[in-house]
């Protein structure tokens, strides 16, 4: 029978990276000089976990190289050896170089492998064994003969440990022709007799063409540390007569020749293929078959109670139904009361089961927040800082794709915090603040929406600074009055960077105006407060799911699209004497102090509008990354939440469309992208939009 | 049908064993650690038991102990799961009432062998 | 080839109306546009509909008409009429919608409907029934055509909707127009 591996291999590399999150987080609190045995436990097992696997499935570079670890951390958690920090380093290192590693394999791409052996070979260093040597060999093959004695004298407990003597002569009797004599001489009286005890002992000749010792020692592998076996070579004429060991030994010749089954008689088969300590040799065998799927993020771990509680739910519908089924069948109009409880029912049913299964897409933050503790670790050692990370929140929930999303911004804020915010240990010290610096990452639910809070008690945004650059730039007058709010908010503007030095380790190339786009692009928002001198708080706010809108439902001509509501600043009837029309350019309308491109809906869409007269007329004033435009519309209906679905699974994706929803009546209905629509307001000059030509 | 026990915390060891016993026609009842072991040895009787010895909550070689305790138990075999690196790990084992052991890594083919072994 | 979904009444019993295929028969399910008749692999009709209305994509071209909820999937429908360059007629009690599943050679399975004059026949066809497509000029894909049938002295052009429908933009589908030109000058 054979058994394709690669079945396992997903599950594999799934614990695989759960055990190195779990020795991460646990380096990274563990203290050298005070080993909580927990800790260090539970690192071990996950190393020890990861080398069985991977030496299991065949990967035979992850398991050389955990196994190093394991033997070091073997010796750490039995007190035989301490451990520095540097150590602890070079486990974090060897981490991440292992999840590389696995990254690769689960790839299927080819794996480099020079990191792992350099930081195997300082962990052999540290172990003080010669680089790359084995510490286990390959059992000898041992000496063979065409016959063997053997004396078996087992310990009077042996059958307490589930190893049974007939079995092990059945597997001798595989072997060769066998003739075996019982020694009855250790048998008590009667009464004086346990009946859970060994009391027998044996002679057995073993004769068969080049029976190699190491078979014989295989069926007694397991007792042999307990019992007394001896194992000898018959002489060359295979005499049946042979010195008894013993001089007090009555030999009872009783038991008959054992058959020999015909198939066992073939045993000029290595003695390896059956024995349980060749699988060394079969590692590089099984890294060829099969394939492991490339799988990212296809698939999702969900904790059984919300399985569970989506059973009950579809439970209670299936109830519903029947109850509606059973009115329906014979329905009179008296029994309209009932029809409608069983319609609330429904409704309430329905509505519930939506939430459970969108609770399904729902993860705990501390997905993301995990890689964090890590980073500030790392990062201040770089920087020279002293920074404690505060972690607060982590099992809020957030819908997977968005957390997917969140991680790369939330990464460059934090950055941002270490390298601009907290200061350098002395220059704290002089301001009259504790040396370490504190960041705190904070995550909850507020009304629909996940925050995550990202705090320093460093320096504060330089207020003044960041206006000189504005102006100097020309992303705002020279004369213009602004708030502190403002102001803090220009850091978000593109192109604008007030860090002195361009770091290595947060002002590369990336702008805050890109973390800002990407929130922008998940449904969210990003903010900053900020005292000088005394810290900044950046506040993301996130849908929490991206599956379902909150949608405006908007008609032109025949058709209903659906803006997010987000997105929406207000909608206005249209006075003629706020819309100034220059020639050959699109209107704009004064709101306030601002002027806004008017885009007609009907015109960038090319439908049939229920009137062209722009007097009167209905717009949407919306805003993507701070541009706001206006849009055309003849009609605001409801609001409602939607459910998104993807034109791209059947089709493709259109400009200016993020989706598709599917209305009450059954109609399909497109979600608007309004970035997608500033941008080809902006990409193609305003003009040719308004006019009604088609993008490119 | 002989019905097995099978304690590992690593899912994708489980499933391999498992997958493997019940190819060969086995009957098998997992468990991802020494209690979860204890309390399924305890629901179903099974012919026999193969455990990792490296586990939370509790061990291998703690709970081979507690299930020779157990009349149900006394002569079932149990097969440790052990690493080449545990030498000591199977004198423990055998201390604590093991009856042999299975050195990891080892192939499906390696795992019906020994098992045959003992149920043969 | 995927099996028909068992759900699917129309085609379930449109496949057993003509037994099951063996390895070398395939069947195919014809449809007529503007007097021609063309056939699709059977397999790879998911389900035949009335023409009902479809919202439209803005901008697109119109042979793209638009998109429809198909049981909570959004699919698109094709007026193969005007991909085919041949003139657009207004819509009749016979129009149906023919939904596919496509296997696209560079994308992933996609689901497609297409809207066609009327539903023909169903016929079963041995291998050596077809015949291979005519000769076209270098420049236009040949792909698009799995090979052209006689049946009862009448032409018929078999489709071979992964490539057709398979591409990843359905917007520009000229050159679709360009093949089916030259095999009816071939044909006729």
């Amino acid at each position: 029978m054979t058994i394709e591996l690669s079945q396992f291999f997903q599950v594999f590399f799934e614990e695989s990276f759960e055990g190195l999150d779990v020795m991460e987080s646990g380096l990274l609190s563990l203290d050298p000089e005070n080993i909580d045995n927990e800790e260090i436990n539970s690192i071990f097992r996950a190393a020890h976990s990861i080398k069985g696997g991977s030496a299991t499935f065949g990967f035979s570079s992850v398991a050389d190289f955990t196994h190093v670890m394991e033997t070091l951390l073997d010796e750490v958690r039995s007190g035989s050896r301490s451990i520095s920090q540097d150590t602890v380093d070079l486990f974090l290192q060897s981490v991440d170089c292992l999840r590389e590693l696995l990254q690769g394999l689960q790839a299927e791409e080819e794996v480099d492998t020079t990191r792992a052996v350099e930081l195997r070979g300082q962990f052999e260093e540290i172990l003080g064994v010669a680089p790359g040597a084995e510490t286990t060999g390959e059992p000898a093959a041992g000496p063979q003969s065409a016959g063997w004695h053997i004396v078996f004298n087992p310990c009077e407990d042996m059958l307490q440990t589930g190893n049974e003597p007939v079995r092990m002569f059945f597997q001798l009797a595989e072997l060769g022709q066998m003739t075996v004599r019982t020694d009855i001489s250790r048998l008590p009286s009667f009464s004086g007799m346990t009946l859970e005890n060994c009391y027998f002992s044996w002679e057995i000749d073993l004769i068969g063409p080049a029976i190699a010792k190491s078979s014989i020692d295989e069926v007694f592998e397991w007792v042999v540390d307990d019992c007394d076996i001896i194992i000898t070579p018959l002489a060359a004429e295979h005499s049946v007569t042979v010195d008894a060991p013993a001089a007090t030994s009555v030999p009872v010749e009783t038991q008959a020749d054992i058959p020999v089954p015909a198939a066992a008689t073939s045993i000029d088969e290595p003695a390896t293929e059956t024995g349980l300590a060749s699988a060394k040799d079969a590692a590089p065998a099984v890294a060829k078959t099969g394939a492991p799927k490339k799988n990212e993020s296809g698939s999702i771990r969900v904790d059984i109670e919300k399985i569970d509680t989506l059973i009950n739910m579809v439970g209670e519908l299936v109830i519903t139904q029947s109850m509606l089924g059973q009115i329906g069948a014979d329905f009179t109009f008296d029994k309209i009361g009932k029809l409608q409880e069983g319609l609330q029912d429904l409704e309430r049913n329905v509505q519930v089961l939506h939430e459970s299964v969108m609770q399904i897409r729902m993860l705990p933050i501390s997905f993301t927040f995990n890689r964090f503790p890590r980073m500030v670790r790392d990062l201040s050692r770089q920087l020279g800082k002293k920074i404690e990370l505060v972690v607060k929140g982590e099992q809020t929930e957030l819908d997977k794709t968005v957390m997917e999303k969140i991680g790369d911004p939330l990464v460059h804020l934090l950055r941002n915090s270490l390298d601009h915010g907290i200061e350098k240990p002395e220059v704290r010290v002089a301001k009259g603040k504790p040396e370490t610096g504190i960041v705190s990452l904070n995550a909850f639910h507020q009304g629909g929406n996940i925050i995550i809070e990202i705090t320093d008690d460093g320096n504060g945004l330089p207020r003044d600074k960041i206006l000189k650059k504005a102006q100097a730039n020309g992303i705002v007058g020279p004369d213009a009055h602004l708030t502190d709010e403002q102001i803090h908010d220009l850091i978000f503007q593109p192109g604008f960077s007030t860090a002195e030095v361009v770091s290595d380790v947060s002002g590369r190339g990336v702008g805050m105006d890109v973390v800002r786009r990407n929130i922008q692009e998940l449904g969210g928002h990003v903010s900053v407060k900020s005292k000088e001198g005394q810290g900044s708080t950046f506040s993301i706010s996130l849908p929490l799911t991206l599956a379902i809108l909150d949608g405006q439902l908007v008609r032109v001509g025949k058709q209903v699209y659906i803006f997010p509501l987000v997105s929406i600043i207000e909608s206005l009837s249209v006075d003629m004497k706020q819309v100034s029309t220059v020639a050959g350019a699109c209107d704009l309308l004064r709101l306030r102090e601002d002027y806004i491109p008017i885009i007609p809906l009907y015109d960038a869409f090319g439908i049939e509008p229920d009137s062209r007269n722009l007097e009167n007329s209905l717009i949407v004033i919306v805003e993507s990354e701070g541009v706001k435009v206006g849009l055309v519309v003849d009609e605001l209906q409801a609001q409602q939440q939607v459910v998104i679905k993807s034109l791209e699974t059947n089709y493709q994706s259109v400009e200016g469309i993020s989706g598709a929803t599917i209305l009450g009546d059954g109609t399909v209905s497109l979600i608007l992208d309004i970035a997608g629509i500033v941008k080809m307001a902006q990409g193609i000059g305003i003009n040719d939009l308004s006019s009604g030509q088609q993008a490119a | 049908m002989s019905k097995i026990l099978a304690v590992d915390d690593s899912a994708s060891m489980r499933q391999m064993i498992s997958f493997t016993l019940k190819s060969a026609g086995f009957d098998v009842v997992e468990a991802a650690d020494g209690i979860e072991g204890l309390n399924q040895a305890q629901q179903h009787k099974c012919d026999l038991v193969l455990s990792d010895v490296n586990m939370p909550n509790m061990d291998g070689i703690t709970m081979t102990r507690e299930l020779r305790g157990l009349p149900d138990y006394k002569y079932t075999p149990i097969l440790m799961l052990t690493t080449e690196s545990g030498g000591d790990k199977k004198s423990e084992g055998k201390n604590a009432g093991a009856t042999g052991w299975i050195v990891k890594p080892f192939k499906p083919d390696q795992l019906l062998n020994t098992i045959k072994k003992v149920l043969g | 080839m995927s099996a028909v979904p068992a759900e699917q009444e129309t085609v379930e019993s449109l496949a057993e109306a003509v037994n099951v295929a063996s390895d070398t028969i395939d069947q195919y399910l014809t449809f007529i546009m503007d007097n021609e008749e063309y056939g699709v692999d059977i397999l790879s009709v998911k389900e035949i509909r009335n023409w009902d209305s479809a919202t439209p994509i803005p901008k697109a071209p119109s042979h793209v008409r638009g998109v429809i909820n198909l049981r909570g999937t959004i699919i698109p429908i094709i007026d193969l009429r005007q991909c085919f360059g041949m003139k657009a007629i207004e819509y009749g009690p016979l129009t149906v919608v023919l939904v596919l599943q496509v296997n696209a050679p560079d994308r992933a399975y996609r689901e497609v409907g297409i809207v066609v004059d009327a539903v023909s026949d169903v016929y079963s066809l041995e291998a050596d029934q077809i015949k291979p497509a005519p000769q076209m000029s270098d420049k236009v894909n040949a792909n698009y055509i799995r090979g052209l049938a006689n049946i009862k002295g009448e032409m018929v052009i078999l489709l071979e909707i992964n490539h057709l429908l398979g591409q990843s933009d359905l917007s520009d589908l000229s050159e679709v127009r360009d093949v089916l030109k030259q095999v009816e000058k071939a044909v006729h």
